[in-house]
């Protein structure tokens, strides 16, 4: 069984450590912060200009001068703060945010990534994601493994324009969780019931698959 | 006695000395913070062959939407296109230019026209599209791509919460996003608030703009739309 959006950023949620300050981008990144443990405390960066991103808001509290960078109405928690777009990415680009997680199109073993648009068909813009690449040491791209022609997303070379050049470090599929080691993408984790013979067909790079590969333990 | 004083009654007033081909900077982040009379008051001039620096153009049929419908803009520079059909129309067929800039990038570029810096090397964008045509350089082992300032605009588009008669401004929440760069970054700053309070009651500690960069002020109303409407549960 392939994962679902939601398992996926639970997924990601085991990378989160007490104390962080974590860039989620618009799609399934978003959701990780359903599953923030509760014993952690940690802080959501939006690049719109809030440090502390709380839940959605009930419709009482509803503000249209408290947004998200998906746009969504949301809330502030304590300890949070509002600031403007040079600032913003100030924390971003000066290494400040300790985990961005964000959504591609396609990644390539050189740790490329591309993510806002396909010529002639779709343009999204890259909003602030070329500066979250740039910046942040620690990036984990979630997104799901083949497109909905079962071709492959995870690539020898992108063939979008990219969003940033050698970034990527881990990705994180609906079939597989991956890591990027020198130049080839490792195998570390499986979805449950998904066979490594699946996930080498649906990955056009190199991958390496070094012993038994686990299944993704969900709680 | 004008002095100091940039209160302004009129986007008449607000808005005087807008002509065809102009560069208007505009704040707001989508819908957020964005100054919806002064972009009404720019589309009712039916000015032409605008270019606009703003990190979204709006939706369709408001905000910047509104100058988009009325084919005002033949260039955008700007980060996100998103779910504006129009604006993706206008893009794609060729109709309109589109700078599409990372929103860092964006951001520093108006901050860096504000502050007289003709230009820095930023990390965003290097081995990408953006950085076609642009310098490099390699500091410390990484990567950098050499980004110019802006121009100063014709007319700085801004939406601010408060502020007094000397232009001193402050902003609310995620509303404030570009528009305090912005302010700094026109010929012509123009100010839209909900509020002018007397100059004491704004604590000069908590200023988020000071009044130098100001030129006019206007009351405005605002319907302040909301895009992606989330509450809890959904």
């Amino acid at each position: 069984m392939s994962l679902s959006k939601e398992q996926i950023a639970q997924v990601i949620a085991r990378e989160l450590q007490d104390g962080f300050y974590v860039n989620l981008g618009i799609g399934i990144p978003t959701l990780v912060a359903n599953y923030v443990p509760k014993t952690m405390e940690i802080m959501l960066q939006s690049e719109n200009g809030l440090l502390g991103m709380g839940e959605f808001p009930t419709e009482e509290n509803i503000d249209a001068d408290l947004i998200n960078a998906g746009k969504q109405t949301v809330t502030v928690i304590e300890g949070g703060s509002f600031f403007n777009s040079a600032d913003s990415f100030a924390m971003i680009r000066g290494g400040h945010v300790d985990l961005t997680v964000l959504g591609a199109f396609e990644v390539d073993q050189s740790g490329n990534i591309a993510s806002y648009m396909i010529p002639g068909k779709l343009v999204k813009g890259m909003g602030g994601a070329m500066d979250l690449v740039a910046g942040a040491e620690n990036i984990i791209v979630a997104m799901t493994h083949a497109n909905k022609h079962g071709e492959s997303k995870i690539l020898k070379k992108c063939s979008l324009p990219l969003t940033g050049v050698n970034c990527v470090k881990k990705v994180v599929t609906d079939l597989a969780v991956m890591e990027l080691r020198d130049g080839v993408f490792h195998l570390l984790e499986r979805a449950p019931g998904v066979t490594v013979e699946e996930i080498q067909s649906k990955t056009q790079a190199d991958l390496v698959i070094d012993g038994d590969i686990p299944e993704i333990v969900l709680d | 006695m004008k002095g100091l004083n940039k209160i302004v009654n009129s986007y008449e007033e607000a808005m005087e000395g807008l002509t065809d081909n102009m560069t208007l900077m505009v704040g707001g982040f989508g819908l957020c913070g964005i100054p919806e009379g002064l972009i009404q008051k720019v589309a009712d001039t039916g000015v032409k062959g605008l270019t606009c620096i703003s990190n979204n153009a709006g939706v369709d049929g408001f905000g910047l939407g509104k100058l988009l419908e009325k084919r005002q803009i033949a260039t955008m520079i700007g980060s996100y296109v998103g779910e504006n059909k129009l604006f993706e129309q206008l893009f794609l067929s060729g109709e309109m230019e589109v700078i599409l800039t990372p929103q860092g990038t964006l951001a520093e570029k108006i901050r860096a026209a504000g502050a007289g810096i003709p230009a820095f090397y930023t990390a965003s964008g290097f081995g990408t599209d953006i950085a076609i045509g642009k310098e490099t350089k390699n500091y410390n082992g990484k990567d950098y791509i050499l980004e110019e300032a802006f121009p100063k605009a014709d007319f700085a588009l801004v939406k601010a919460w408060k502020a007094d008669r000397y232009g001193n401004l402050i902003f609310k929440k995620t509303a404030a996003n570009f528009n305090p760069m912005i302010a700094t970054a026109g010929k012509i700053t123009v100010v839209e608030v909900e509020e002018i309070v007397e100059p004491n009651e704004l604590d000069p500690n908590f200023i988020h703009t000071p009044g130098i960069y100001v030129d006019r002020i206007i009351v405005g109303k605002f319907e302040k739309r909301i895009e992606q409407r989330t509450v809890k549960g959904n």
